[in-house]
């Protein structure tokens, strides 16, 4: 139950953390077009994911917790898709 | 009458009073202390999902406007200092180790390295708050913050005060956050130096971590989503 990781696992989180943290800022300065906001949250999805994963234990937690974690995201979709769908549908800028 | 010995619940109260006497953190309404800590873990994460739909709104307001006004919000954008924004990335995610291994010392009964990491945690998180305030000055001065004082060169002013109210939405409910999750640290310090907890119950400052990390979360989209909109033109 009580799973307690080795100290090393989050010394390597913390860097991937840092390294992701400097490429999304170095990034930025590149022109990609469209892809440059895809390239930033893909990269903030990484970094929240291993936080959750590895910080927040859920890796360890029982499929309970993690089904109502996976929820809130799931709430999240249904709250952007749902928004964003109305008003594009609706024509941009129409307001 | 029954025989109070096949009645389960008068079993079950013995053996919950059995086991309080050994473990004092055990409520007397879960049998034993892992299943007491499955139901605050489940909590706290149904806590937290509420918080992301909390965000989720500023995150849906700001995705909006972003796709309606992405000149406006870009020049607003280069407004911001990018290497204050990035340093406190980098110190809000050094404050999320400390407090990862907050928990790891706690977790194996560490009490003075759990003091030292809880300390650690809310140093990094006052630096946090500190170079916010002085981002926050500088957009004071330079008349960003939207009001009647606001001033934004450029052919759409009115477009960049929205950016810049969002700005002040998403990182101040941010930022009240990180106040929120000092006041919680300086509770799990104070517990933790009058020695409450030990290697079998520890759930206070493991629930606090997780506020804490979902906290880290919520900024490190922030950062891209704010200081990183057009930065290369």
């Amino acid at each position: 139950m009580s799973h307690v990781i080795a100290r090393r696992t989050y010394y390597v989180v913390f860097a991937v953390l840092v390294v992701l943290t400097l490429v999304t800022t170095e990034v930025a300065f590149f022109d990609f077009g469209l892809l440059n906001p895809v390239i930033a949250l893909t990269i903030a999805v990484v970094k929240a994911t291993v936080v959750v994963l590895y910080f927040m234990h859920m890796k360890y937690s029982s499929r309970l917790t993690m089904i109502i974690g996976g929820a809130g995201i799931f709430w999240l979709g249904i709250l952007l898709t749902l928004t964003m769908s109305d008003y594009f549908a609706r024509g941009a800028g129409a307001y | 009458m029954p025989d109070a010995a096949f009645d389960p619940r008068a079993v079950h109260g013995a053996q919950a009073q059995a086991a309080a006497l050994h473990e004092p953190a055990l409520k007397h309404h879960f049998d034993d202390l892992g299943q007491q800590k499955e139901a605050a873990t489940l909590g706290m994460w149904l806590f937290l999902a509420t918080e992301v739909l909390f965000f989720g709104g500023l995150f849906a307001a700001y995705f909006l406007y972003r796709v309606w006004y992405p000149e406006v919000f870009g020049e607003a954008s280069r407004t911001l200092d990018i290497t204050l924004g990035s340093v406190n990335t980098l110190v809000l995610i050094g404050s999320s180790l400390t407090m990862a291994l907050a928990v790891h010392a706690a977790a194996t009964g560490q009490r003075r390295l759990l003091m030292i990491f809880i300390a650690l945690t809310m140093l990094l998180g006052t630096v946090f708050l500190g170079v916010k305030a002085v981002e926050y000055y500088d957009k004071i001065v330079h008349h960003h913050v939207p009001g009647p004082s606001f001033h934004f060169e450029g052919p759409a002013p009115e477009r960049a005060q929205l950016f810049f109210s969002l700005y002040f939405a998403m990182t101040g409910l941010h930022a009240f956050h990180m106040v929120i999750g000092l006041g919680l640290m300086t509770v799990m310090l104070v517990m933790a130096w009058r020695g409450r907890f030990s290697e079998t119950w520890y759930t206070p400052v493991e629930m606090s971590g997780l506020y804490w990390h979902f906290v880290d979360i919520i900024w490190i989209f922030l950062f891209p989503l704010l200081y990183l909109v057009d930065r290369h033109s």
